[in-house]
């Protein structure tokens, strides 16, 4: 039976004028959407086959490609919009569930945006942070209530001289904690679903500026072992790749119970990505699908995650810390606090816009709360129950510039995890056609025409860049803010307000509505 | 109470007077030395903290209390009448001053806390139950402010330039061996007596000029310590992590000092093996605690008298000594007008404290 | 000091941008649209991706130390830059015997027979900062460093 097709969603748009048929489009398509007549001697394009990852016309030598969303019409209509009319032809003609990567790209209010920041006028002078100190370092692990010190020498009341604390000694012994030197880390992203050489350059990007990448669940390929000392590992449900050595390489372990992405479903990584390389490190036979669970099966409680919390921890010798990840639900606040008390030194909560290299599109959604709100929940309740130095907040989802970072530290998170923003500045332009594992930017593959195109030393120069830029701009602000360590940022809500909030928003996010004195 | 619920900002000068030895000494001096920062002030809140004042009363809690009209204070006295013994209560001596004009009623109440009271609150210690009676009386009733409650010293304060607050309190009739006195310049605080510095709780008096911009995180780091910041003033917070640091957690002042204003990561990498630990150690476990933004603050309680600058001294401190006597001001004029020849006079460093203590205590 | 151009197999997606980049500064008008549509000789690159399967490489001239080259040209065209110490082709001389093309073990020498018949090689862009081809990859494939 004849296929019906579906409407293109994007028209490429080729100026022939510009066009001298050099055939880098044509070489460059892993989706074949280019093609040279050597009869004409020029090429052609056929829009169906595009998806929009912008790659020819990025590298098109003269400008020549313009790639466009398909202006052709369906009849306005605010309920069948043309994208539910093509999800539906196209299910009619598959009967499968749709997939898709990223995350949400639904017009759902992004809070970021209605919240402003303060700054300082006369009565407190701003800072410049090119002048003077701003300090971003942050520590991620569980903070005693108190500290325990005791006196040492007792005879240094020399007059006017300052006994400090090197007067004492530490009796507290502090839990194992994650030093970053900005308070912003690589999401887990897994080998499998990100290349090789994507996997390196957040690897090498992360040392170098003194912060984390984490693994994902696809366990560690032996070229990153190197660098261990800046990896967070994760431990998901399917366990791909979790053994002794793994586990030692790390400087911190998460366990993922769940993601912004997809809440409540597990991971499907299909044969066709599972390559020998690939297969050596999760384990599994090459071809085979990996297929993670939804829950763990080992996990169907508070409890269960505990003993698994302190089974990583034991089996580590208590020597770094032991974090859970979670996708922001209706129930966050509780879950987190559960978490904490069964002795997770940080949580990372992912938000509804989290991303994925692949989901159901249905349940990326419409599945899931939005970052926002889950760190203003979480740091509430986990300050109300008087457990808020126990555990660090990770908050991930969905966070675009160094403003949403620092509102998200305003709103009560330790640090950010970012993934999709890493990707972007490696190259992706949110295709979302990660699943499809023929990114033509070399991120989301494993197919060896496509890897290489992201040469890692590019990568990582261009995730540094960004850091680097992030980093400065949070001391401005904070510099404006007369503010000169993050962690007087940290919770500080007095330093949001909101803008075209509800009175309900403004409550459950903490903040005044803009306009409202201290 | 909607005064209550706007952030305190405000430009101050401040000075503190400690004789060491613990000899007490007239409040002459103390109202010389703030009048001469008058340029500092704008009228809008004046005041002073005495420590030694009342010898004979010294083991009974003196509450210093503003009333804003008659029903106020008849259901403050029920209310400590309920809980406490009154050993003695009185008006506050005041002086006609032509530049007063308004005045709430200003009485003192000596108490001791009733032992059955006590006991229905027996997790805790006698300091934790007058400080909830304060907070009760300052959030529950209506024109009613307690300006003090310690043992053996006051708060005199109110609305005014500071040294007519101080003849109007007729503080040189008093003597004290701690004197710190406050001439506010508030940008937003319409003049209400209880709003004028200093801050008063338990024997805690804080003193202070500038503006925290990490109050908002401070305040949520005490709140999962069980303290309530009810006056959304910096003063108040101050007291507070004085108040946890010292007298809940056991740490010296000096320790407390490099908590609210911690050395830099760059300096703290600098010290010595033993000293970089504990910093660090106090950095990651007290990092809300850290006081940023401008500010210098004058704190005492019975045994200590203690000067503290922000962490890149955006606002002025100069201390001196003089035999046993202690100095820290905004200004070294207002040292000199009544310590013309100092033994010592010297600028502290950003977030480095000056620590008066009573000879032969350890505070 | 002798530059020289490596090659970095592992990160050359195949895209040919260097070859586009080459032709064009070696045309006559250095634009890119009439280098293509309107110049007559055609301008041919001096650099050429091969590939094999998925691995592609830029290949251009090597300017060896012992250039068989040199010693196998005829007229002398084939001659080493003093300054540069780039192996150089002046096309004015070059008769188009193609001798060096037989003893290249690199296979980097074209004919070119658009024009005139001359050998056309690579002059690591005389007179540029860094070669086009370096300057134009995409993907950093090709790298130009002085020789160690
Ligand atoms: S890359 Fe650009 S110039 Fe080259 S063939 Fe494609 S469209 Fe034409
Ligand atoms: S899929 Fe990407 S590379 Fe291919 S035509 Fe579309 S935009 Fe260009
Ligand atoms: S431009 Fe670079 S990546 Fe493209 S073919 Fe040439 S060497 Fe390879
Ligand atoms: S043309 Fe061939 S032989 Fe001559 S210098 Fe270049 S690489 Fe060597």
């Amino acid at each position: 039976m004849a296929k019906r097709p579906t409407p293109t969603e994007f028209i490429i748009e080729r100026d022939e004028g510009k066009c001298i048929a050099c055939q880098v489009c044509v070489r460059m398509c892993s989706n074949d959407a280019h093609s040279y007549d050597p009869e004409t001697d020029t090429v052609t394009s056929d829009s169906t086959k595009c998806v929009g990852c912008h790659f020819c016309e990025t590298i098109c030598p003269t400008g020549a490609i313009i790639i466009k969303r398909n202006p052709s019409e369906f009849k306005l209509n605010a309920n069948w919009s043309a994208q539910v009319i093509r999800n539906i032809t196209k299910q009619a003609e598959t009967s499968g569930v749709l997939l898709t990567g990223m995350g949400c790209d639904k017009p759902y209010p992004v809070y970021w945006d209605h919240i402003v920041l303060n700054a300082s006028q006369v009565t407190n002078p701003s800072i410049d942070p090119l002048r003077e100190p701003m300090e971003l370092r942050t520590y991620i692990g569980r903070k005693p209530d108190r500290i325990e010190l005791t006196a040492h020498s007792p005879q240094s009341t020399e007059k006017n001289k300052i006994p400090s604390a090197m007067d004492y000694r530490l009796l507290t012994k502090l839990s194992p904690q994650l030093k970053l030197e900005t308070p912003i880390l690589f999401s887990a992203m897994s080998y499998g679903s990100i290349s090789l050489n994507a996997c390196i350059s957040l690897a090498r990007a992360a040392k170098e500026i003194g912060t984390f990448y984490n693994t994902g669940e696809g366990g560690l390929h032996k070229d990153l072992y190197e660098y261990g000392a800046h990896t967070i590992v994760q431990v998901a449900s399917g366990r791909f790749g979790v053994h002794r050595e793994y586990l030692e390489a790390g400087a911190a372990i998460e366990i993922k119970i769940g993601q912004g992405a997809k809440p409540g479903i597990g991971g499907h990584l299909p044969g066709e990505k599972v390559s020998e390389e690939i297969s050596q490190t999760r384990m599994i036979p090459v071809g085979t699908d990996a297929l993670s669970p939804a829950p763990h099966h080992d996990i169907y409680s508070i409890e269960d995650l505990k003993q698994l919390i302190f089974a990583l921890k034991e089996a580590t010798r208590y020597s770094k810390p032991v974090g859970v990840k979670i996708s922001a639900v209706h129930n966050v606040a509780p879950i987190a606090s559960g978490i904490v008390r069964a002795g997770a030194d940080f949580v990372a909560i992912d938000g509804l816009r989290g991303g994925t290299g692949a989901a159901p599109t249905v349940i990326r959604d419409n599945v899931g709360i939005p970052i926002e709100l889950a760190i203003a929940a979480v740091d509430n309740r986990l300050r109300e129950e008087g457990i808020r130095n126990q555990a660090s907040l990770i908050a991930a989802g969905g966070i675009r510039s160094s403003s949403d970072v620092i509102k998200a530290i305003a709103l009560g998170a330790d640090a950010v995890y970012i993934g999709t923003a890493a990707l972007v500045a490696m190259g992706c332009n949110l295709c979302q056609r990660c699943y499809t594992g023929k990114c033509n930017w070399g991120i989301a593959t494993q197919d060896p025409y496509l890897t290489k195109r992201l040469n890692p030393d590019i990568g990582t120069r261009r995730l540094v860049n960004l850091l680097r830029a992030w980093s400065l701009e949070i001391k401005e602000m904070l510099g404006g803010m007369g503010i000169n360590a993050i962690e007087s940022l940290r919770g500080n809500r007095e330093q949001l307000r909101g803008v075209g909030l509800s009175d309900t928003d403004l409550k459950l996010l903490g903040i005044k509505p803009a306009g409202e004195a201290w | 109470m909607d005064r209550f619920h706007e952030k305190d900002i405000s430009g101050c000068g401040i000075i503190g007077i400690m004789e060491q030895s613990g000899k007490r000494f007239s409040g002459r001096d103390i109202i010389t030395s703030i009048a001469s920062m008058r340029e500092r002030a704008n009228g809008l809140g004046g005041g002073f903290a005495a420590y030694g004042i009342y010898p004979e009363f010294k083991r009974d809690w003196c509450f210093h209390m503003m009333f804003e009209n008659k029903s106020a204070m008849v259901q403050t006295e029920e209310y400590i009448r309920d809980n406490y013994k009154i050993v003695k209560d009185e008006i506050i001596p005041t002086k006609e001053d032509k530049s007063i004009k308004y005045r709430p009623l200003l009485w003192r109440y000596f108490l001791q806390p009733k032992e059955e009271k006590k006991k229905l609150h027996y997790d805790i210690t006698e300091e934790d139950f007058v400080a909830k009676t304060v907070i009760e009386i300052n959030t529950r009733i209506s024109g009613a402010f307690v300006a003090s409650s310690g043992k053996n010293m006051g708060v005199f304060k109110g609305v005014g330039y500071p040294e007519d607050i101080g003849r109007f309190y007729r503080l040189e009739e008093y003597e004290a061996y701690i004197w710190t006195a406050h001439g506010r310049f508030p940008t937003n605080t319409v003049g209400w007596w209880g709003g004028a510095h200093p801050f008063g709780l338990l024997d805690w008096s804080v003193i202070h000029n500038g503006e925290i911009s990490s109050y908002g995180i401070n305040k949520r780091f005490l709140l999962n310590y069980g303290y309530v910041c009810a006056f959304f003033t910096d003063t108040e917070v101050i007291t507070y992590l004085f108040d946890l640091l010292v007298r809940k957690h056991k740490l010296s002042f000096e320790v407390a000092a490099d908590i609210l204003t911690a050395p830099f990561w760059d300096d703290i990498e600098r010290q010595s093996e033993e000293k970089r630990e504990i910093s660090q150690a106090l950095r990651i476990i007290y990092g809300s605690a850290l006081v940023n933004g401008p500010f210098s603050v004058i704190v005492a309680n019975t045994n200590t008298m203690v000067g503290l600058n922000d962490r890149i001294k955006l606002r002025p401190l100069v201390a001196a000594t003089s035999g046993n006597k202690l100095y820290i001001a905004s200004e070294e004029s207002a040292i000199r007008e009544v310590c013309p020849t100092p033994d010592e006079v010297w600028m502290p460093k950003a977030g480095e404290p000056v620590i008066g203590r009573l000879k032969g205590k350890n505070g | 000091m002798v530059k020289r151009i490596y090659i970095r197999e592992e990160y050359c997606m195949g895209c040919r941008l260097c070859e586009v980049h080459c032709l064009v500064q070696h045309s006559k008008t250095k634009n890119i649209i009439k280098a293509y549509k309107g110049e007559y000789p055609k301008p041919i690159p001096r650099i050429i991706v091969e590939e094999k399967g998925y691995v592609s490489f830029a290949l251009q001239c090597r300017h060896c130390e012992d250039a068989p080259c040199l010693e196998a040209c005829i007229t002398g065209a084939m001659y080493r830059d003093k300054k540069t110490g780039a192996v150089l082709c002046d096309e004015d001389k070059c008769i188009g015997c193609w001798m060096c093309i037989m003893v290249c073990p690199f296979g980097v020498i074209s004919r070119n027979i658009e024009g005139k018949k001359i050998a056309s090689k690579c002059d690591l862009c005389v007179g540029e900062e860094v070669p086009v081809c370096v300057k134009n990859c995409p993907n950093e494939a090709i790298v130009c460093e002085e020789e160690k």
